[in-house]
């Protein structure tokens, strides 16, 4: 296995029902890299990462993370490995106050998250790492807001916080910056920046701006196949890519 | 400016003066009747509310206890609080057992296989013969507790089923603030995130469920002892069904909620029961369909609602 690679998925293909949503998808994701994945709408993005973090049992192939098959691995146990992942649709605890999001994110490495005769007062302790967290992500000052009443663009930032809670080797994000406006979206992008300096991102994204300016390497899937594969450029002039995303150029 | 909390302190001691000079204004019985449904309801609570299942056979657990203190306090000579231990403990299991088999179910599937499980205890109830069958077990000695109090007076074992009581709502309070607790809220707002947190949720929420189980059986042990009889109606799908209704009607995932929509049941079917006879079924269904669509948050729900709006505070 070539430690090169943190991640490596070989011929991982899923079936719902007679459709093929992702056929004989092979990927690799060098460690330390941003890796993104584009393609147009219904493309099998999603598809892929919920493959990856074992949301949904492929219907062939494997997957290796850090040289060790997880194929038949759950979810959670995948998650403590350090594959931890974001969705596409945001996803915070939304009666939980902003901090107390994060510190569900944090509050598993104490070991006592079984103990129900526990004061929840001993979760304070986590309190300083948490608002280190959501001050990385300009929410510090709103550390005790109810999440359910943050803007779209700031419960994706609460999202990445979370996530970054548990301090993943390898951080999947499901279109960070969608839905939200220009300025949300270049401090999303600096966002991923700085935590990708240290660990390894894969993310499915749309804006082709933060594709372009993030990534490392970029996969092109379109029909539940890999179509192209290489740095911006290489991919930008290949011709079945700009034929794919012809339908689609709203999103480029 | 009173907060939430200075409120809900207050409530404590309001609860517990109440409950302490209940018995001088109102009959023992019924009082303990109350207090065995409102632990019911609070452990009931444990599981709709804070962990977002819903059980539609958990009288099965209420059952269960019932017949085995029953049983070993009758037959075998064991003292009621031995019993109601071991009732406890039998419930304990018996939720271990269902909680096992439907904890990896989710919504309607959830609620049709715990009545299942719960139809087949009944039918276990109905044929074995510890249980006496059609008749139940009859004339359950309250002896002494701790070899000490005379249980024969109501009064007495009132303030021991008061204490039990405060006991089963100490340990529920306690599970929903704890660091378990947390994760539980985790799961009932948001499952798949935190499973992409790393949580197991189905041991999680199989904890839940024995606690819950196990805090009904404490409350079904009571009653045993406190009606000194058991019958198939501890166990049968009725009593699943009040507990819903109980914690419904008080206010979903609220902490006082189950014990006022416990009380407010019970006091309705022991006045309207010589009354109206068997409308009383009728009636328990409106209420059922009138908390569903009008006040959905339950009695004490819309009254925190109410008290936020009053102070202009936004609910939460
Ligand atoms: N659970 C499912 N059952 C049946 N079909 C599904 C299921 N999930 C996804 N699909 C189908 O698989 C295809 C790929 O969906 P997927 O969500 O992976 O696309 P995507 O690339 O993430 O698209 P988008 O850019 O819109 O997010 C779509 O045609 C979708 O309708
Ligand atoms: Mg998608």
């Amino acid at each position: 296995m070539d430690s090169d690679y943190i991640l490596e998925a070989r011929n991982l293909a899923k079936e719902f029902k007679g459709f093929i949503a992702v056929s004989n998808v092979s990927l690799k994701v060098r460690r330390g890299t941003i890796h993104a994945l584009i393609g147009p709408n219904g493309a099998g993005k999603t598809t892929l990462f919920n493959m990856l973090t074992k949301f949904l049992a492929p219907t062939s192939g494997t997957i290796h993370f850090k040289g060790r098959d997880i194929t038949g691995e759950k979810p959670a146990q995948v998650a403590r490995r350090g594959i931890v992942r974001s969705f596409q649709i945001s996803a915070v605890f939304p009666h939980l106050t902003v901090l107390e999001n994060v510190r569900v994110g944090l509050q598993r490495k104490l070991g006592t998250s079984f103990q129900f005769w526990r004061s929840e007062n001993s979760l304070q302790e986590l309190n300083g790492q948490a608002l280190e967290l959501l001050d990385d992500v300009g929410l510090a000052s709103q550390a005790n807001v109810v999440a359910v009443e943050l803007s779209y663009g700031r419960k994706r930032a609460l999202e990445i916080a979370t996530t970054l809670a548990l301090d993943p080797e390898l951080l999947l994000l499901d279109e960070p910056t969608q839905g939200m406006g220009h300025e949300d979206v270049e401090k999303v992008r600096d966002l991923i920046r700085k935590v990708a300096a240290h660990r390894t991102v894969l993310m499915v994204e749309h804006n082709m701006r933060v594709v372009s300016h993030l990534s490392d390497t970029i996969t092109v899937l379109q029909r539940g196949s890999v179509i192209a594969e290489g740095r911006y450029e290489e991919v930008a002039a290949n011709p079945q890519v700009m034929e794919a995303y012809m339908g689609t150029a709203a999103h480029v | 400016m009173p907060n939430l909390s200075k409120v809900r302190l207050a409530g404590y001691g309001a609860l517990l003066a109440a409950g302490l000079v209940a018995p001088f204004v109102a009959y023992p019985i019924f009082l303990m009747h109350a207090l065995c449904f409102a632990l019911f309801a609070c452990a009931f609570n444990l599981l709709l509310g804070y962990t977002g299942l819903l059980s539609f056979g958990h009288a099965a657990f209420f059952g269960t206890a019932a017949y085995v203190t029953g049983h070993v306090v009758k037959t075998m000579a064991v003292p009621p609080g031995l019993g109601v231990l071991a009732g406890t403990a039998a419930a304990t299991a018996v939720g271990f057992v269902f909680g096992s088999l439907v904890i990896r179910r989710q919504g309607i599937y959830f609620a049709m296989i715990t009545l299942a499980l719960a139809q087949l205890m009944y039918f276990f109830f109905l044929q074995t013969s510890f249980t006496g069958g059609e008749d139940g077990i009859q004339g359950i000695p309250r002896g002494h507790f701790l070899w000490m109090v005379n249980l024969a007076d109501d009064r007495k074992l009132y303030y021991v089923v008061l204490a039990t009581f405060l006991f089963g709502f100490v340990v529920i309070h306690r599970t929903i603030h704890s660091p378990f607790g947390q994760v539980l809220k985790a799961i009932r707002e948001n499952e798949p995130r935190a499973v992409s947190l790393g949580y197991d949720v189905n041991k999680y929420k199989l904890l839940a469920f024995v606690i819950s189980a196990g805090l009904s059986g404490l409350a079904g042990a009571m009653y045993a002892i406190v009606f000194t009889f058991v019958t198939l109606t501890s166990s049968d799908w009725h009593t699943s069904g009040e507990v819903v209704l109980m914690t419904l009607l008080g206010g979903l995932g609220t902490v006082f909620g189950p014990i006022v929509g416990a009380f407010a049941v019970v006091t309705l079917q022991t006045q309207l029961a010589d009354k109206v006879g068997s409308l009383v079924t009728v009636i328990m269904g409106a209420m059922f369909i009138g908390c569903v669509l009008l006040f959905r948050r339950g009695i004490v729900g819309e009254a925190v609602g109410l008290y936020n709006r009053v102070l202009g505070r936004r609910p939460y």
